[in-house]
C-alpha cells in the first residue's frame, strides 16, 4: 500500500503540476492562443461547408418544400430511394458508372507503370527529359479545353481521325454522337491527359530501387526484360499495390465534369452516370429530395469501397491511408 | 564455345531489340503528346480555309492572325478572363492562408486537440453531403451569384493541409522551435520567420495546384453562377468550344462566301481561344517545376 502510494506520488510529481482542468486549459490557451486562433477559421469552414451539408442528407428522407425548410418539411421515408431503385434507368446508370470506371482503371492504371519502366531504360537522357516534360503538360489543361480538343479532333467532317479514315477509303464516323464510342473516348483521352502525371510516382519509386541489384543482374547476364521483371517490378510492388487499392476505392466515382461536357442527347445511353443524374434531377429539375437520395446512395457506396479497400491494403501491404 | 559468350550474345541481342522497340514506342508517344498541342498552335495561326480543308497537318499554312484578331474582339472571353484572374488571385490567397492556418497548428506535437481535429478533417475526405445539401448551404449564405461562390465553397483542400503538415513535421526539426522559443520568439514569429521560409517548395507546389484549380474551374460556375457578368473563362470557353451555336453574327445580307468564311473563322476562333486561355497555366508550370516532383512525392506519403 505504501509503495503504491509512493509510486503514485512520484508519478504525480512527474506529470505537470496537477492543477484543475479549467486552470490548465487557461494556461494552455495563454501559451498557444495563436495556434487556436489560426485553426478557428479552418474549423469553421469545415463545419459550414462539410458538416452542415452532411446533416443536410436528411433531405433524402423528406419531401422538401422551400417554404418549410429542410427540417420543417414532412418525412417521406424511403420513398425517394424506392423510386430510384425501381426507376427505369437505375440499371443503366449503375452500368455506365461502373463500366466507365472499370474501363478507366484497366487502361489508366497499368499504362503509367509501363511508361515509367520504359522511360527508366531509355538511353537518351535528353529525350527522356523532354518526354517527361511534355507528358505532364496535358494534366494542367482544363477539362473544358480537353473536351473542346476532343470535339475538334473527333469532328465528323474536319477532325483528324475522320480525315485518316476517309483517306484510307472508309466512311466518316460521328464519334461523339454514337454511344458506342463514348466510353473509349472518355477513357483514352483520360489516359492521354493523366499518364505523365501518374507516372511521376513510379519514376521516383524506380529511382529508389537498389542499383547494386542491377549491377549483379548485369554481371549474371540478365537481359533488360528480365531486370524489369525480376528487379524493378518487385522493387515498386508496394507502391503499385497501394495505388491500385486507392483507385479501387473510387470505383463508383466517375469525374463529373468530363462526362457532363462530353454528354449529348445522342450518346446519353452510354454517358449518363450517377453524378450527372444527380445534377440533372437536382439543379435542372429542382427535385432536391430525390437528387439528395441518389447522391447519398452514391456516397455511401463510395465510403464503403474506400473503407474496404483500406482494410484490404492493411492486410496485404501493411500500409493504409489511416 | 564457352557458355558465357552465348549468354552475353543473347543478352546483347535481346537488349538491342528491347532498346530499339523502346525508342520506337517513346518516339510515338512523343508525337502523341506533342502533336495535338502543336496542331492547335499551328491551326490558330493558319488561314481558316486551309484548316477547314484539312491541309494544316505539320506546319501552318497561309499564316494569318485573323483568329487572334477575332479573339481580341470577342468581348465575352475578356470578361471571363478578368473574372478568372480575380477568382484565381483571390481564391489562391484564401486557399494558402487557410491551408497554413490549418497545417501549422496540426503539425505541432504540443498542440493537444491535434488528433481529434485531424480526424474531423479526414472524415470530410471520405464522406460529403453531396450536391444539393451543399448548394442549399451556399444559397442560404447568400453566396449564389456572387464572387464569393467561386472562392469560398472550395476554400480548403484537406489533402493539401495534410501534405503541408507532413512537410512541416518532417523537414523542420523540433530543435529549431525550441531554440527559437529560448530566444523569446512567439508562435507567430516562429511561423513567419522560420517555418514558412523553410517551406517554400511545398508552398510553391500547393500554390500551383490551387491556382491551376481555380483557373480551370468550371464546376463552381456551373452550380453557383447564373449572371453572365460573373462567368469565368472556362464557362465562356465551353460555349465557344462545345456548343454548336454560331458564335459569330451571321446576317441574311451576307453572301454565301462570306458565310463560309465566317463559319471557318468561328472554327479557328476555337484554336486561338484555347491558346489564349491555356498559355498562362503552362507558363506557370516551369516556374515551380523544380519543386514539382518533390511536392508530389510528399503528397503520396501518407500524412
Amino acid at each position: 500500500m505504501r509503495i503504491v502510494n509512493r509510486i503514485s506520488a512520484i508519478n504525480a510529481k512527474k506529470r505537470k503540476p496537477c492543477k484543475p482542468l479549467s486552470e490548465r486549459l487557461a494556461c494552455e490557451l495563454k501559451k498557444n492562443w495563436a495556434l487556436y486562433l489560426m485553426i478557428l477559421p479552418v474549423m469553421a469552414y469545415f463545419i459550414i461547408f462539410a458538416y452542415i451539408p452532411m446533416s443536410g442528407v436528411v433531405l433524402a428522407f423528406k419531401d422538401f418544400k422551400v417554404k418549410l425548410g429542410i427540417f420543417g418539411s414532412p418525412w417521406a421515408g424511403l420513398k425517394h430511394f424506392r423510386r430510384f431503385f425501381g426507376g427505369y434507368n437505375f440499371g443503366l446508370l449503375l452500368q455506365n458508372t461502373i463500366g466507365i470506371s472499370l474501363y478507366s482503371l484497366l487502361a489508366g492504371f497499368p499504362i503509367p507503370i509501363l511508361f515509367a519502366l520504359l522511360l527508366n531504360y531509355l538511353k537518351y537522357g535528353r529525350l527522356r527529359k523532354t518526354l517527361q516534360m511534355v507528358s505532364y503538360a496535358p494534366y494542367f489543361i482544363s477539362t473544358v479545353v480537353i473536351c473542346g480538343m476532343i470535339a475538334i479532333f473527333m469532328d465528323a467532317d474536319t477532325g483528324i481521325f475522320n480525315q485518316i479514315i476517309v483517306a484510307l477509303g472508309g466512311e466518316s464516323v460521328d464519334f461523339l454522337s454514337n454511344p458506342r464510342y463514348f466510353k473509349s473516348i472518355y477513357v483514352w483521352s483520360g489516359v492521354w491527359q493523366g499518364m505523365g502525371y501518374s507516372s511521376i510516382i513510379y519514376i521516383s519509386a524506380l529511382a529508389g530501387v537498389d542499383p547494386s541489384l542491377h549491377e549483379a543482374a548485369i554481371m549474371d547476364g540478365a537481359t533488360k526484360m528480365q531486370r524489369i521483371w525480376h528487379i524493378d517490378l518487385p522493387g515498386i510492388k508496394s507502391t503499385i499495390v497501394m495505388l491500385l487499392i486507392m483507385q479501387m476505392g473510387s470505383l463508383m466515382n466517375v469525374g463529373f465534369e468530363k462526362v457532363f461536357l462530353l454528354q449529348n442527347d445522342l450518346n446519353m445511353k452510354a454517358s449518363d452516370v450517377i453524378n450527372t443524374y444527380v445534377y440533372r434531377v437536382g439543379l435542372i429539375q429542382n427535385n432536391y429530395s430525390y437528387s439528395t437520395a441518389v447522391g447519398l446512395f452514391n456516397s455511401v457506396i463510395n465510403m464503403t469501397l474506400v473503407i474496404a479497400a483500406n482494410q484490404l491494403s492493411k492486410k496485404l501491404t501493411e500500409e493504409s491511408l489511416w | 564455345m564457352s557458355k558465357g559468350k552465348t549468354i552475353k550474345r543473347k543478352r546483347v541481342n535481346s537488349d538491342s531489340v528491347f532498346d530499339a522497340v523502346n525508342l520506337l514506342i517513346m518516339l510515338i508517344l512523343l508525337v502523341v503528346f506533342v502533336w495535338p498541342l502543336w496542331f492547335v498552335v499551328i491551326a490558330s495561326v493558319s488561314d481558316p480555309g486551309e484548316v477547314w480543308q484539312g491541309h494544316v497537318i505539320l506546319f501552318p499554312r497561309g499564316i494569318t492572325l485573323d483568329a487572334y484578331e477575332e479573339v481580341v474582339q470577342y468581348k465575352t472571353i475578356w470578361t471571363g478572363y478578368l473574372n478568372t484572374l480575380l477568382y484565381t488571385l483571390l481564391g489562391t490567397a484564401i486557399n494558402m492562408a487557410l491551408t497554413v492556418c490549418g497545417a501549422y497548428p496540426l503539425s505541432r506535437k504540443d498542440f493537444p486537440p491535434r488528433k481529434i481535429l485531424i480526424f474531423i478533417l479526414m472524415v470530410t475526405m471520405y464522406f460529403s453531403g453531396g450536391l444539393i445539401p451543399t448548394y442549399l448551404v451556399v444559397n442560404r449564405l447568400g453566396l449564389i451569384d456572387t464572387v464569393w461562390a467561386m472562392v469560398i465553397p472550395n476554400a480548403i483542400s484537406v489533402f493539401n493541409i495534410i501534405i503541408t503538415r507532413t512537410y512541416f513535421m518532417n523537414s523542420i526539426p523540433e530543435e529549431l522551435r525550441e531554440a527559437a522559443q529560448l530566444d523569446g520568439a512567439g508562435n507567430m514569429q516562429y511561423l513567419f520567420r522560420v517555418v514558412l521560409p523553410l517551406s517554400k517548395p511545398i508552398l510553391a507546389v500547393i500554390g500551383l495546384f490551387y491556382a491551376v484549380g481555380h483557373w480551370n474551374d468550371f464546376y463552381s460556375a456551373l452550380i453557383y453562377i447564373n449572371s453572365q457578368q460573373l462567368l469565368p473563362l472556362q464557362s465562356v470557353l465551353r460555349k465557344l468550344l462545345l456548343t454548336t451555336q454560331m458564335t459569330l453574327q451571321i446576317s441574311s445580307s451576307m453572301s454565301p462566301d462570306e458565310i463560309m468564311r465566317k463559319t471557318q473563322l468561328a472554327q479557328t476562333l476555337k484554336y486561338s481561344s484555347i491558346i489564349v486561355s491555356t498559355v498562362p497555366v503552362l507558363c506557370l508550370y516551369p516556374l515551380v517545376q523544380k519543386h514539382f516532383v518533390k511536392g508530389i512525392m510528399i503528397g503520396s506519403v501518407k500524412g
